[in-house]
């Protein structure tokens, strides 16, 4: 009997701290101050000359507080998150003169593109600890490894080398001044997709800070989609691999033959 | 002016990718090769993942092979009973190459081991070529007759069983080597995206001692079968033929392999062996440095859709 109380009590502290979670997740219930956004768009076609997109997020914020405003105490960081996958981070070490990747560490499920736009350096908006929370920033962002890591003594340095080639190839970016104000409860936020943008459900992130505490978040979908030949190419290599192999070839012959018939005049 | 590739999923410079298979056609028209391992190497170093590289290299191959298989076909120069034989090791080769392929890629090696055996091949026979055709040149230049081939030399392959007339070629030789020849080829046109004729022809002129005019069509022959399989087994397994990124190549490159043409017959055969000679020992040797010089980064981030 006294077991199965404790499995109640533990069972029930379990859902209020979930239930505390998706408040936290969406709106704090201490603050009158409400979140809105929208795009202008929630599909972005891959056409064949894509060179990746900017896409400006608008919001407005409801039942705020003048004065506040008017000292510039609100901060708003809007991200854009790709879809996720497992990524893999290889280290090359010397062995018999050459350089050989010798060791590895697959984070879980990370975005494949990130990019961030704020009023303001995001680490002068908030304290480290709550932006950690949130997993706000490319920093902060949660980076789980997958499988045995061993003592987990070089878990940071694989850490930061994925966040620093992540940023140092484009696909994490920030902008922190690419939130603005342009009235005293309308916004616009600038985030840019990258050209190698990875296709799939992005998702748009706003999150509304007052004096470094965080007030409310709303997220929005954008899909990123392949068009025409691009999306006609891609379905046809996954769904018919081997009729487009068959394809491939025959446009290889096709080609090869061609060019002898053409030029053939010695 | 970009180009979206939609199996490497990146925008690519169109005219970078126009040059690249014009260039590389030029020199495989000039050379009579098919230029595998020049392009896979170009595309790698122009930021297209390795597994796409291979993939589509193996593709543009097909291409550029075809119309020289066909002008050998006209003149009677392959030997199809022997391709056909040499054929066999080579789809046997191939299929435990893409098995290879996928298993290195899982286990992240497999850029270590293109790089070690584009190095080791290519400076071997870049080496062995370039003494071949200077010796030829001396000679030449004494006004000595330069023989390719010493007929009536045998070696230990002559001696090996199961033994096949081949009448075109005009030889009494084992099949054991000419499908062992052929299953190597096989593995390294699945795993390094080549046609393999740089390493064919010399094995067979000078390791099963075929006569010289047959060589060429019928390494073409097989290689066009092979690298076609390749292809469909890749597009099949790893889904990484981009056929946007093979059909500029395509079209650029039998373009440039015209000019080629035109320009290889200008010169003598010593002196154009022994450019090609240079042209294979500089792309191994610039592959030997990018292994051996420490690497800008020593980290590297792939993600599970792609990368090796």
């Amino acid at each position: 009997m006294r077991r199965f109380a404790r499995t109640a009590l533990a069972l029930l502290a379990l859902v209020f701290a979930a239930s505390a979670l998706a408040a936290i997740q969406d709106e704090n219930a201490d603050f009158t101050e409400k979140l809105e956004i929208g795009i202008s768009t929630d599909e972005i076609a891959i056409t064949s000359d894509f060179r990746g997109a900017d896409l400006t997020i608008f919001g407005a914020v409801d039942g705020f507080d003048q004065s506040l405003l008017a000292q510039g105490r609100y901060n708003i960081v809007v991200s854009l998150e790709g879809p996720k996958d497992n990524a893999t981070v290889r280290k090359k070490e010397r062995v018999f003169g050459i350089w050989v990747n010798t060791s590895s560490m697959t984070f879980e499920l990370v975005p494949e593109s990130y990019s961030l736009s704020s009023t303001r350096d995001i680490e002068t908006i908030a304290p480290p600890g709550e932006m950690g929370n949130m997993g706000i920033g490319v920093d902060h962002m949660r980076l789980v490894p997958l499988g045995f890591v061993g003592d987990g003594s070089n878990l940071g340095e694989f850490r930061n080398a994925f966040r620093r080639i992540r940023e140092t190839s484009g696909v994490y970016e920030r902008d922190p001044g690419g939130v603005q104000f342009i009235s005293s409860s309308l916004f616009k936020a600038s985030v840019r997709l990258p050209a190698n943008v990875p296709n799939g459900v992005h998702v748009v992130r706003a999150y509304l800070f007052r004096d470094g505490v965080f007030v409310a978040a709303k997220a929005l979908p954008l899909r990123v989609v392949k068009t025409g030949l691009e999306q006609f190419i891609t379905q046809a290599a996954h769904q018919q691999p081997l009729l487009y192999g068959l394809m491939a070839v025959l446009l290889a012959v096709i080609t090869g033959w061609g060019a002898s018939l053409i030029f053939r005049k010695e | 002016m970009t180009i979206y590739l939609p199996i490497a999923e990146l925008s690519v410079n169109i005219l970078i990718i126009l040059g690249m298979g014009a260039a590389v056609g030029f020199l495989s028209g000039m050379f009579g090769v098919g230029g595998g391992f020049l392009i896979t190497p170009l595309l790698i170093f122009y930021n297209i993942p390795p597994v796409v590289a291979v993939a589509t290299g193996a593709n543009q191959v097909v291409a550029s092979s075809i119309s020289g298989a066909i002008t050998h076909f006209r003149r009677g120069t392959i030997d199809i009973k022997l391709g056909t034989v040499l054929l066999c090791g080579g789809l046997a080769g191939a299929t435990i190459g893409v098995w290879l392929f996928s298993l290195l890629r899982r286990i992240g090696q497999l850029d270590l081991v293109i790089s070690l055996l584009y190095v080791v091949l290519l400076s071997t026979v870049g080496g062995l070529m370039l003494w071949e055709s200077i010796t030829a040149m001396r000679k030449a230049a004494k006004n000595q007759q330069t023989t390719l081939r010493r007929p009536g030399q045998h070696n230990w392959v002559h001696g090996l069983p199961l033994k096949m007339r081949f009448k075109k070629s005009k030889i009494y030789l084992s099949v054991i080597p000419v499908a062992g020849l052929g299953f190597c080829i096989g593995i390294l046109t699945s795993v390094m995206g080549v046609g393999g004729g740089f390493i064919m022809v010399p094995a067979m002129i000078y390791l099963l001692r075929i006569p010289t005019n047959v060589v060429v069509g019928t390494s073409l022959f097989q290689i066009i079968f092979v690298s076609a399989y390749t292809v469909i087994v890749q597009a099949s397994t790893n889904y990484t033929v981009d056929i946007v990124l093979a059909f500029v190549l395509m079209i650029a490159g039998v373009i440039g392999a015209q000019y080629g043409v035109r320009v290889g017959q200008k010169l003598r055969g010593e002196q154009l062996r022994a450019l090609l000679a240079l042209l294979v020992l500089a792309v191994g040797i610039r592959l030997a440095i990018e292994l051996i010089i420490p690497p800008k980064d020593i980290y590297s981030v792939v993600s599970a859709g792609f990368g090796f």
